[in-house]
């Protein structure tokens, strides 16, 4: 059973990416990129999340835009799965629902390029009842 | 859930919760007993006894956000459409055992699905967590072990994207070889 790729060809990346003087760490310096948590609870992950996770790995790459994507928990906002929270360096994380690939595409091109808001945030965000 | 490979990504998410270290994921393609069986055990902080017998009912749950849990129900719903079962073990401090059975030719048996692409989330998501992932189909079997992977590295981290990146190409090409046979 000849594999196509094994951990000896991983072991040889790994000395590649060693030897090339920028290998960011992980961890080291979170405030500066942005930041973009889905939410994979039962709910998000029924709806679509881990699409919508893969979407922003790929193309946060794709479009040179130095950023890290995590998964986390039920957000609560059950109503609007899949649920992600962005948050830009510098500013307050914003939450905004019922995200799809056609949505993940703008809130890339407009909040996280040009800082512009899009539709669809949720606005229960941070703000209690008794404030409004 | 459309698929197995979201229900595991749902519930290793609570052996994650339950602070486990080590979690292994098999599964075990018996065609011609016409089984498919799940097999997820995980060295968690485990559950006593009462709650062992609650955790399948959709109102109880861990979370103090919500009254709801639906991870287990909806994966007990998915195995009993079938005709199979899905059978909890588990003993405090020790860990946790959840066994899905499902009847293989049944056309409620969810399909696969994306089982690369889960693990990769879950491993490069969760690098302090060692997975060992065994997929056996007949006499074919491939084992992914994250153990083995991270020794591989020598200290650089799992979750670099490069890594994942050739991580998941490599989970895709193993199971795909087994799938595909």
């Amino acid at each position: 059973m000849a594999k196509v790729k094994s951990l000896a060809d991983l072991r040889k990346m790994k000395e590649d990416l060693q030897s090339k003087v920028h290998l960011r760490e992980k961890g080291d310096n979170y405030e500066n990129l942005v930041q973009v948590k889905v939410g994979m609870g039962t709910s998000g992950i029924a709806s679509g999340a881990k699409e919508v996770f893969n979407f922003f790995v790929d193309e946060l790459e794709k479009r040179s835009i130095e950023g890290v994507v995590t998964q986390t928990g039920d957000m609560g906002y059950n109503f609007a799965e899949p649920t992600i929270e962005v948050t830009i360096p510098g500013k307050e994380p914003i939450v905004f629902g019922n995200v799809d690939m056609k949505k993940a595409d703008q809130i890339i091109e407009s909040y996280i390029k040009n800082g512009e808001l899009v539709e669809g945030i949720l606005p229960e965000n941070y703000d209690k009842i008794d404030n409004k | 859930m459309k698929d197995i490979a979201l229900h595991i990504l749902d519930v290793v998410n609570n052996s994650i919760s339950a602070k486990a270290t080590f979690i292994e994921i098999t599964i075990d393609e018996q065609i011609d007993a016409n089984i498919y069986e799940l097999n997820i055990i995980d060295n968690g902080r485990g559950m006593s006894p009462e709650v062992v017998q609650r955790v399948t009912d959709p109102f109880y749950t861990t979370r103090t956000t919500r009254k709801v849990g639906m991870g287990i129900p909806l994966l007990k719903q998915n195995a009993e459409h079938t005709g199979g079962t899905l059978i909890i073990t588990s003993e405090e401090g020790k860990g946790t055992n959840i066994k899905v059975t499902f009847e293989y030719n049944n056309i409620d048996r969810p399909p696969n699905g994306d089982l690369a692409g889960v693990l990769t989330i879950l491993i490069t998501g969760n690098a302090e967590v060692d997975f060992l992932y065994t997929h056996i189909i007949r006499d074919r079997t491939v084992v992914i072990d994250t153990r083995e992977i991270k020794e591989a590295l020598e200290g650089v981290s799992i979750d670099n994207p490069q890594i994942i990146r050739y991580l998941s190409e490599m989970f895709e090409e193993n199971i795909n070889e087994i799938l595909n046979n």
